[in-house]
C-alpha cells in the first residue's frame, strides 16, 4: 500500500476548485466589480490549467488511492477537452450573463464547479468515486438550468431537470448496489476479473447492469430515457443548453466507455445488443421527432439525441477503433460544431430575444457571418464533406461496420439522410426565406471571435484530422491497451 | 513543366476550391470583380482540363500524373490521384462546361458572390471524383458536389408554374439533394463493405482491386452500387429528382449538374461497381441493361409530354442518361466505349440545351411552348444553335451524339437485339419531340408578343459557340477522344472477363 499518495497529480482538479470559490469570492468581497470581469477571470483561469496539464501531465500512467483516480492519456485527454469547453462556455455567456443575470459569480463559480466534476468523472476507475463526480456535475447543472430565476421556462426546466435527474440517479445507484451485491467490488478492474471469473451471468448482476445503463442512458439522454432534454435545453437559459449538450455529455460518455472498456469488457456478450439496440433507437427516434420542431434550441435537443445514438454504436462495438470513433465524432460534433451552432444562436438570441426557427428568416442578409458559419455548423452535423462531422462520421461508421454491424452503420446513414432534411430547413429559412425585419444585426467581436474559431475547427477537423486522431489514439491505448 | 505534371491533379482540384475561398474575402459590393474572378477561376481550370488531354499518353493507357500521400494510416486513406484514358474526356468535359456556365451567368446579379463560391465547391466536387482512387476521397468529392445543390437551387432557381399547381424551387431543391443523398448511403455501405471484407486495410482503390471479393458478395453489393451511383446518373424508377431540380436550378447550375454531374453517377458505376466487383457486374448487367433501355424509351416518351420547355430538356436528359447505362451494361468494347463517349457529348450538349433555354427564359419569362413560336426570326443565333443541339439530341450523323450512340447501338445489338431495337424506338422518338419542337418554338410564324425580342448577348454567343464547336469536332472527328477511352475500357473489360 502506498504510503502517500501523490497529491501532485491532483493539482489540475485542485486549481479549478480554489478558482471557483475564488471567483464567489470575489463577487461577494469586491461588488463594484465589472460583471464581465469575472468571467474572463474564469476562463483565463481555466486556460492556464489547461496549459499546465498538458505541458506536466502527458504521457503520465498513475493511479491514486488504490485506482480510484487514475491518471492517464484517457483523463487527461478528456480533461483538457472539459477545460477547453469551459473556456469557451464561459466566453459564450458573458454577453447573456451580463444582459440577463444578477450574480455572475454563482454563474461562473458553478460552472468551474461542474468543471471538477467532469474532470473527475473522466479520471475515475471506481463506480462509487464515479457517483460522486457524477453528482457534482449534475447538481451544478440543476442550478445552472434554473438560474435565470426571472424567467417561468427556466424555472420550470430546473424543476424537471432536478426530479427526473434525481430518478436517474436513484437507477444508477440502485444499479451499482446490485452489481456491488453481486461481485462485492466496485473497481472496474476488479469487476472486470471478478466478471472473467464468472462462468455464467447471474441475474441479479443483469439488472444491476441495465439499471447501471438506464441510469446513464439519462445522463446523455439516449432514447427512452431523453424525455427531459428537448424541455429543459428550450427552458435553460442558452449559455447553459450548450454547456449541457457539449460538456455534459462529453462527461457521461467519458465515464461510459471506461466503464464499459475497463469493468464491463468480459460480459461484452451481454450488454452489446442492448446497447445496439438502444443506439438504433435513439438515432431513429431523435430524428425524426426532430422534423417537427419549431425552436431552434429543442431542433438541437433531438439531433443531439440522434448524435447520442451514432455513439453510443462506438460503445457498443467495443474496440480500439470504435473508442477512437466515439471520441473522434464526440469532438467533431459534440464540441466543435454544437458550440459553433450555440454561439449562433447565443448571439441571435442577444440581438434579438428570439429563438425559433422561423425567426431566422433572412439571416444571411442581417448577419451574413452568422448564417454562414450555423450553415457550416449544420452541414457538419448532417455529415456533408469539408467539415468535421464527415470525417467523423466516416471514421465512426466505418470503426463500427469493422465490428460487424454493417446493418446498424446502414440505419444509421439513413438517419443521417433525415437529418440533412431537418438542417436543410433551418439553411432554407436563413437563406431563402425573407426576413420580416430586415435590420442588419451586430454581432459583438468576442462572439464573431469564437465563431471564427470554431468554424475554422470544424473546417480543420474536416480536413487534417490526423493531430487529433493520435491525440485520441493515445488516449484510447490507456484504457483499451492495443 | 515537371512540377505541374507532377500535382497536376491536385492543382485542377486546387483550382476551383482555391477560386471559392478566394471569392470569399472578396467584397460583396464590387459584383463585377467577382464576376471577373470567377470567369478567370473558370478559364484556368479549362486550361488546366485540355493541358491534361493533350499531355496524357494514350499510347500506353493507364493511369497517369499520379500522386499519393498518407492521410489517415489507422483506417488506409490516403490522397491517392490519377487519371486514365477514361476520366481524361470526363475532365475536359468538366473544364469545358465550367467556364461555359459561369460566362453564361453573366446576369446573376443576386448576391454573386455566394452563387459562384458554391458553383466552384461543386465543380471541385466533380473534378475530385474524376481523380480520386482513393475510395474515401471519391465518396467526400461525392459527397462535396451535392453539399451547395440547396442552396444554388433554392436561392438562384426558379418555380416552374403547371397551371393547376406550381412546383417550387424550394421543392426541386430538397427532392434533388435527398435524392442524390440517398444514394450516396448506398454506396457508402457497399464501400465500407469492401473496405471490411478486403482486410481493413486501405480504401486504395488499386488494393481493394487486388483483393478477389467472393462472387456471393460481389453479388450482394453489386446492386448497392449500381442503384446508389445510379440514382446520379438518372436510372429510372430513381429519376424524378433530375427534371425537377434541374428545371428549378438556375441556368449555369442546370448545365454544370445535368450535364457534368449526372456523369459521376455513371463513372462511380463503372470506376467503383465494374472495377471492385467485376463478377457482380457481370450477374447485373441484364437488369441494369434493362432499367437503361427503360431510361431510354420512357424518358422519350415523358419529354413529348411537356408543356414547359425546360422541362422537354430534363426528360431528354433522362433519355439520353439511358443510352449510358445501356452502353455500360453491355459489358462490350464497342459499347462500353460508346457510354464512355456519350457521357462526354451528352454532357456538352445537354450544357448546351440549359444554355439556351436560359437564353429563351431571360428575354420571353415563358417557357411554355404552347406560346413560344418563331423565335428564330427574332433569335437567329438561338435559334441556330438549338438546331444544332436537338440534330445532336437525335443522333444526326456528324455531330458528337450520332458516333456515341450508334456505339451504344452496336455493343448493344450484339449482346441484347431486342432491347437494341427499343434503344433504336427511343432514338425515333427523340427525333419527333425534337423535331416537333423546333418546328414550333423556333421556325413556326413569329408570335405577335415576341416582335420586339432581343437575341443571345455576345457573351452568351460565345459561350455556347464554344459548346457547339465541340460537338461538331467530336461528330467529325472522334478518334482522339476513341482512342483514349478504348485503351482502358479494353483493360476493363479483361478484367470481368476474367472474373
Amino acid at each position: 500500500m502506498q504510503a502517500l499518495p501523490n497529491y501532485a497529480l491532483l493539482w489540475p482538479e485542485l486549481l479549478v476548485t480554489a478558482l471557483a470559490l475564488l471567483v464567489l469570492a470575489l463577487d461577494f468581497l469586491v461588488p463594484k466589480l465589472r460583471k464581465r470581469a469575472l468571467g474572463y477571470l474564469s476562463a483565463a483561469g481555466l486556460a492556464a490549467v489547461l496549459a499546465l496539464s498538458l505541458a506536466f501531465l502527458w504521457g503520465r500512467q498513475e493511479s491514486l488511492y488504490e485506482g480510484l483516480f487514475l491518471v492517464d492519456n484517457f483523463s487527461l485527454f478528456f480533461k483538457a477537452l472539459f477545460l477547453i469547453v469551459g473556456t469557451f462556455v464561459i466566453l459564450m455567456s458573458v454577453d447573456y450573463v451580463d444582459q440577463h443575470l444578477e450574480h455572475p459569480g454563482e454563474f461562473y463559480g458553478i460552472i468551474l464547479f461542474s468543471v471538477v466534476g467532469m474532470m473527475v468523472m473522466a479520471a475515475t476507475g471506481e463506480l462509487l468515486t464515479a457517483y460522486i463526480a457524477l453528482e457534482l456535475l449534475s447538481f451544478s447543472l440543476y442550478v445552472l438550468v434554473a438560474i435565470a430565476r426571472d424567467n417561468p421556462k427556466s424555472n420550470e426546466a430546473g424543476l424537471k431537470y432536478v426530479l427526473l435527474g434525481a430518478f436517474s440517479t436513484a437507477l444508477l445507484l440502485y444499479g451499482i448496489s446490485l452489481l456491488y451485491g453481486v461481485l462485492g467490488v466496485t473497481r472496474f478492474e476488479d469487476i472486470s476479473s471478478k466478471l472473467q471469473a464468472m462462468d455464467s451471468i447471474n441475474p441479479t448482476l443483469l439488472v444491476g447492469l441495465t439499471l447501471i445503463i438506464a441510469g446513464l442512458g439519462f445522463k446523455v439522454a439516449a432514447v427512452p430515457f431523453h424525455m427531459w432534454a428537448p424541455d429543459i435545453y428550450e427552458g435553460a437559459p442558452t449559455p447553459v443548453t450548450a454547456y449541457l449538450s457539449v460538456a455534459s455529455k462529453a462527461a457521461a460518455f467519458a465515464l461510459v466507455l471506461r466503464f464499459f472498456a475497463v469493468a464491463l469488457a468480459p460480459a461484452v456478450d451481454q450488454w452489446a445488443f442492448l446497447l445496439v439496440v438502444l443506439a438504433a433507437v435513439t438515432m431513429t427516434v431523435g430524428n425524426l421527432v426532430a422534423i417537427a420542431q419549431r425552436n431552434i434550441k429543442r431542433l438541437i435537443a433531438y439531433s443531439s439525441i440522434a448524435h447520442v445514438g451514432y455513439l453510443l454504436m462506438g460503445v457498443a462495438a467495443l474496440s480500439a477503433l470504435g473508442s477512437n470513433g466515439l471520441l473522434f465524432h464526440l469532438v467533431g460534433y459534440a464540441v466543435t460544431t454544437n458550440l459553433a451552432a450555440f454561439v449562433v444562436i447565443i448571439a441571435f438570441f442577444n440581438r434579438t430575444g428570439k429563438e425559433e426557427i422561423s425567426d431566422f428568416a433572412g439571416l444571411a442578409d442581417r448577419a451574413p457571418f452568422l448564417a454562414m458559419a450555423l450553415s457550416a455548423a449544420l452541414f457538419s452535423l448532417a455529415g456533408l464533406p469539408f467539415f468535421a462531422g464527415f470525417t467523423t462520421k466516416f471514421y465512426l461508421f466505418t470503426a463500427v461496420a469493422r465490428e460487424g454491424y454493417l446493418w446498424l452503420v446502414g440505419i444509421a446513414m439513413v438517419n443521417s439522410l433525415i437529418s440533412l432534411y431537418y438542417y436543410l430547413m433551418v439553411i432554407r429559412q436563413m437563406y431563402i426565406e425573407p426576413a420580416s425585419d430586415a435590420s442588419r444585426l451586430r454581432v459583438p467581436a468576442l462572439l464573431s471571435g469564437l465563431l471564427a474559431v470554431l468554424v475554422l475547427l470544424i473546417i480543420l477537423i474536416g480536413i487534417y484530422p490526423s493531430p487529433l486522431l493520435r491525440a485520441i489514439e493515445a488516449a484510447t491505448r490507456a484504457i483499451i491497451p492495443a | 513543366m515537371s512540377l505541374l505534371d507532377n500535382h497536376l491533379l491536385t492543382l485542377i482540384v486546387a483550382v476551383p476550391f482555391g477560386g471559392a475561398l478566394a471569392l470569399i474575402f472578396f467584397p460583396s459590393d464590387r459584383p463585377r470583380a467577382i464576376h471577373y474572378f470567377a470567369r478567370a477561376v473558370g478559364l484556368l481550370t479549362l486550361l488546366l482540363s485540355v493541358y491534361t488531354f493533350a499531355t496524357y499518353w494514350s499510347k500506353d493507357g493507364g493511369f497517369q500524373f499520379r500522386e499519393s500521400y498518407p492521410w489517415l494510416e489507422g483506417l488506409g486513406i490516403g490522397w491517392k490521384v490519377a487519371v486514365d484514358g477514361i476520366t481524361v474526356p470526363l475532365i475536359l468535359l468538366t473544364g469545358v462546361v465550367l467556364p461555359a456556365g459561369i460566362f453564361m451567368s453573366w446576369n446573376v446579379k443576386h448576391r454573386p458572390k455566394d452563387f459562384f463560391v458554391l458553383l466552384m465547391l461543386l465543380v471541385t466536387g466533380v473534378l475530385g471524383v474524376f481523380v480520386s482512387l482513393d475510395l474515401f476521397f471519391l465518396f467526400f468529392f461525392y459527397e462535396l458536389a451535392v453539399l451547395p445543390m440547396y442552396l444554388l437551387i433554392g436561392v438562384w432557381g426558379s418555380s416552374s408554374d403547371f397551371g393547376t399547381f406550381i412546383r417550387t424551387k424550394e421543392y426541386g431543391a430538397m427532392k434533388l439533394v435527398l435524392y442524390l443523398v440517398a444514394g450516396s448511403v448506398l454506396v457508402w455501405v457497399a464501400l465500407v463493405a469492401m473496405w471490411v471484407e478486403a482486410g481493413m486495410v486501405s480504401f486504395d482503390l488499386e488494393v481493394l482491386e487486388k483483393a478477389s471479393f467472393s462472387p456471393g458478395f460481389q453479388r450482394l453489393f453489386f446492386p448497392l452500387v449500381m442503384v446508389g451511383f445510379g440514382v446520379l446518373a438518372g436510372l429510372w424508377p430513381f429519376h424524378t429528382w433530375s427534371p425537377d431540380g434541374h428545371v428549378a436550378a438556375p441556368t449555369a447550375v442546370s448545365m454544370l449538374h445535368a450535364g457534368v454531374l449526372m456523369k459521376l453517377g455513371a463513372y462511380g458505376i463503372l470506376r467503383v461497381g465494374m472495377v471492385l466487383l467485376p463478377q457482380g457486374a457481370q450477374d447485373w448487367m441484364p437488369v441494369l441493361i434493362v432499367f437503361g433501355t427503360i431510361n431510354v424509351v420512357y424518358g422519350a416518351i415523358s419529354a413529348m409530354g411537356q408543356r414547359d420547355l425546360k422541362y422537354v430538356v430534363g426528360y431528354s436528359s433522362v433519355s439520353h442518361m439511358g443510352y449510358v447505362l445501356m452502353g455500360l451494361a453491355t459489358l462490350e468494347p464497342l459499347g462500353v466505349s460508346g457510354a464512355v463517349l456519350q457521357m462526354f457529348s451528352h454532357g456538352i450538349m445537354t450544357a448546351l440545351f440549359f444554355a439556351l433555354v436560359g437564353v429563351i427564359y431571360d428575354r420571353t419569362h415563358v417557357r411554355d411552348i404552347t406560346v413560344l413560336e418563331g423565335l428564330s426570326k427574332r433569335m437567329g443565333v438561338t435559334g441556330a444553335f438549338f438546331v444544332v443541339a436537338g440534330l445532336t439530341s437525335l443522333g444526326l450523323p456528324g455531330l458528337s451524339g450520332f458516333v456515341a450512340e450508334i456505339l451504344v447501338f452496336i455493343g448493344t445489338f450484339r449482346t441484347y437485339p431486342l432491347l437494341g431495337v427499343l434503344g433504336v424506338i427511343g432514338a425515333a422518338i427523340t427525333a419527333v419531340y425534337i423535331l416537333r419542337l423546333m418546328a414550333k418554338v423556333f421556325f413556326g410564324p413569329l408570335g405577335d408578343r415576341w416582335k420586339g425580342l432581343p437575341d443571345a448577348a455576345r457573351i452568351e454567343t460565345g459561350a455556347m459557340a464554344v459548346l457547339v464547336f465541340f460537338l461538331v469536332l467530336v461528330g467529325l472527328m472522334p478518334w482522339p477522344l476513341l482512342r483514349l477511352i478504348d485503351v482502358d475500357v479494353a483493360t476493363l473489360l479483361q478484367r470481368i472477363a476474367g472474373a
